[in-house]
C-alpha cells in the first residue's frame, strides 16, 4: 500500500467522450488533510476529472486510488475485476460531493436530505442520525431551516445544506464541483465561508472553483488545468501570482 | 387629441385618471349564434328520441336491475384489477426499460412493443383460447388444465392489465425522465445503488408526472373492459347484451348500460380533477404565495392596467 498516506492517487488518468478526449493522462495527488483547488477554462476538463473521482464518470485509462483502495476495480493476482454497482455505491461512501446545481431532493425537508443516506443507505438508528442532522445544520447556520423544503431556500441556503449532506455520511474526503457558480453573488461568500470551515477542521478537500479569491486564501496547492491536462501544480503563490507557464498566465491575466 | 393636454382639468382630475369612465363589455356575437345552432340540433335529437320506438318505463325498470348491477360491480373490480396489474407492470418495464443491461432492456422493449402492437380484442381472444397452445400451465408435478385456469374473468384481467402494462410503462418512463438528472447523481453521491435511487430519490418525483396521465387511463379502462363481453366476462354491457338477447328491448337496454357508464365515468373524471389539483400544486404549495396569485384571472375583468397583469408564470414547469 505504497499509497496509504496519499487520500487521493490519480494514476494517468484519461476519459474520452466519444471522439472528444476530456482528459489526458492526468497525474494528481492529494495528501489526508490538503485542500487543493483545481482552477481551469471552462471545458479544461475539471470537472470530469472531479466527476471521475467518485466515478460518476468512469475512467477509460489510468487509474484513481482513494485512502489505498483502487477505484472500480477489484485486483486479484494479475488481473483487474470491474466492481459491481453495489460495490461502487460502497466505494463512493469515501468521497463526499457538492454539486453546482445543489442537486437537493426536491421532495424531502432539508433534515430528511441530511438524514437519507445515513438511514437509508448506511442502515443507522435514526434517533441517532437526526441528533447528528440537527447539529451539521447548526454547523452551516440553518437549523432554523430544518423543515423548510428546497425550493423554499435560496441558493446560497440549499448548496449549505447540500455541503452538510455530503458531511452526514462522514467522508474522507469532500469534492467540490463549482460550488459557487449558480449562486447570485451576494449568496457565494456564505458558501465560502462554510468551506473555509470546513478546511481548517482539517478536512481533505478537492475544489473546482473560479474562485481564486478563496484558492489563495485556503487552498494548500493549485492544480491549473487546461484542454484536458494538467499544466501547472504549484501553491497558490506559484500559481496564482507566479506562474510559470504561458497558458496559467494567460487564464490568470484574463480572470483577473 | 391634441398633444397639448392641460395639466389640470376644470373638474380637478389628473388628465390620466380614467377610473370615473364606464367600460361597455364586449358583444359577443359568435356565442349567440353557436347556442342557436345548438339549441336547434338537441331539439333534432330529442324529437327523434321521444318519437322513436324507446319504453322509457323499460329503462328505468332495468336500469336498477340486480343483473345489471352485478354487471356494473364486475366493470368496476375489474377496472380495479387490470389497472393494478397495469400499473405493476408498467413501473417494472419502464425500469427494465431504462436498465443498464441490454438483455433486460431488449425484453422491456419486445413487451411493450408487441402489447401496443396488436388490438386488445386479439389479445383477449388469445388469452381466452389459451388452451389451445398450451393445454396445461404449471411446473411439472403441479399442473393444471388452461380451460380450467384461464376464466373469462382470468383472460380479461391478462388482456387488460398486460395490455395496459405496456402503455403505462410509457407514462412511468416519462416520469421518470422529467426527474432532473442531478437528482440521481446526487444519490449515487451519498452511495445509493441505481436501483435504490430510483425507489427513494426519483420514482416518488416523478410521482408529479406519472399521476394525472394514469387518472385518465383509469377513465379509459372502465370503458375497455366492454371488449370483454366478447369473451364471456359478466360486465355490464355483456349483462346488458344478454338480456335484450332474451326480450329484445335493444335500445332500451343500451341506454341503461350507457347510462350507467356516464354516471361512473362521471365520478372518476370529478376525483381525477381533484387529484391533478393536488399534484399540480405539489410544489407550488410550498412556495411563498407572491401577490400575483391574488389578483383575479385576466378574463373576468375588463383590465385597465396592462402592467399589472401576467396570470401565468406564478408555478414552475
Amino acid at each position: 500500500m505504497q499509497h496509504a498516506q496519499k487520500m487521493v492517487v490519480a494514476h494517468g488518468v484519461s476519459k474520452h467522450f466519444g471522439d472528444f478526449q476530456a482528459l489526458k493522462d492526468v497525474h494528481v495527488e492529494v495528501a489526508a488533510g490538503e485542500v487543493v483547488c483545481i482552477i481551469g477554462p471552462s471545458g479544461s476538463g475539471k470537472s470530469t476529472f472531479l466527476r471521475c473521482i467518485n466515478q460518476l464518470e468512469t475512467v477509460d485509462n489510468g487509474a484513481v486510488w482513494i485512502d489505498g483502495e483502487l477505484s472500480g476495480f477489484k485486483q486479484t493476482g494479475n488481473s483487474l475485476r470491474r466492481l459491481s454497482d453495489a460495490d461502487i455505491a460502497r466505494q463512493r461512501l469515501n468521497s463526499g460531493m457538492v454539486f453546482q446545481r445543489f442537486n437537493l431532493f426536491g421532495h424531502m425537508t432539508a433534515l430528511q436530505n441530511l438524514m437519507e443516506g445515513p438511514v437509508v443507505v448506511q442502515r443507522r438508528p435514526k434517533r441517532e442520525v437526526k441528533e447528528e442532522a440537527m447539529a451539521l445544520l447548526a454547523r452551516v447556520g440553518l437549523a432554523h431551516k430544518a423543515d423548510a423544503y428546497p425550493s423554499e431556500l435560496s441558493g446560497g441556503q440549499q448548496q449549505r445544506i447540500a455541503i452538510a449532506r455530503a458531511l452526514a455520511m462522514k467522508p474522507k474526503l469532500m469534492l467540490f464541483d463549482e460550488p459557487t457558480s449558480a449562486l447570485d453573488p451576494e449568496l457565494v461568500g456564505e458558501v465560502l465561508a462554510v468551506m473555509r470551515d470546513l478546511a481548517k477542521s482539517g478536512m481533505t478537500m478537492i475544489v473546482v472553483t473560479h474562485e481564486l479569491g478563496f484558492a489563495r486564501e485556503v487552498a494548500n496547492r493549485v492544480v491549473f488545468m487546461d484542454a484536458g491536462m494538467v499544466v501547472e501544480t504549484g501553491t497558490p503563490e506559484q500559481i496564482l501570482v507566479h506562474p510559470q507557464e504561458r497558458r496559467t498566465q494567460a487564464f490568470i491575466a484574463a480572470v483577473l | 387629441m391634441t398633444p397639448q393636454r392641460p395639466l389640470s382639468q376644470a373638474d380637478g382630475r389628473s388628465p390620466y385618471a380614467i377610473d370615473h369612465l364606464r367600460v361597455i363589455p364586449k358583444l359577443h356575437y359568435g356565442r349567440w349564434v353557436s347556442i342557436a345552432v345548438i339549441v336547434v340540433i338537441f331539439a333534432f335529437i330529442i324529437k327523434a328520441f321521444a318519437q322513436g320506438q324507446i319504453e322509457w318505463p323499460i329503462v328505468a325498470r332495468f336500469l336498477t336491475a340486480k343483473v345489471i348491477l352485478q354487471g356494473l360491480v364486475n366493470t368496476l373490480a375489474m377496472t380495479v384489477y387490470a389497472m393494478t396489474l397495469g400499473i405493476v407492470l408498467g413501473v417494472l418495464f419502464a425500469i427494465m426499460y431504462m436498465s443498464p443491461n441490454p438483455v433486460v432492456r431488449a425484453v422491456a422493449k419486445f413487451y411493450i412493443w408487441f402489447f401496443r402492437g396488436t388490438p386488445l380484442l386479439l389479445q383477449l381472444l388469445l388469452w381466452f383460447n389459451l388452451a389451445l397452445i398450451f393445454p396445461t400451465l404449471g411446473v411439472p408435478g403441479f399442473e393444471m388444465r388452461t380451460v380450467d385456469l384461464i376464466t373469462p374473468f382470468m383472460a380479461a384481467l391478462l388482456g387488460l392489465g398486460i395490455g395496459q402494462g405496456a402503455y403505462t410503462a410509457e407514462v412511468v418512463r416519462g416520469g421518470i425522465l422529467s426527474v432532473d438528472d442531478g437528482q440521481i447523481e446526487a444519490a449515487q453521491a451519498i452511495g445509493m445503488t441505481r436501483l435504490t435511487a430510483l425507489r427513494r430519490i426519483v420514482l416518488p418525483q416523478a410521482m408529479r408526472v406519472i399521476i394525472p396521465p394514469v387518472g385518465n387511463e383509469v377513465i379509459s379502462m372502465i370503458k375497455l373492459t366492454s371488449v370483454a363481453s366478447v369473451i364471456q366476462f359478466s360486465e355490464i354491457l355483456h349483462n346488458a347484451q344478454t338480456i335484450y338477447f332474451a326480450n329484445g328491448r335493444v335500445i332500451e337496454l343500451l341506454i341503461v348500460a350507457t347510462i350507467w357508464y356516464l354516471f361512473v365515468v362521471t365520478l372518476f373524471s370529478i376525483g381525477q380533477h381533484f387529484l391533478e389539483k393536488a399534484f399540480a400544486q405539489g410544489r407550488a404549495r410550498k412556495r411563498t404565495v407572491g401577490p400575483i396569485d391574488n389578483t383575479p384571472s385576466g378574463m373576468a375583468s375588463p383590465v385597465l392596467t396592462p402592467g399589472a397583469s401576467g396570470p401565468a408564470g406564478g408555478r414552475e414547469a
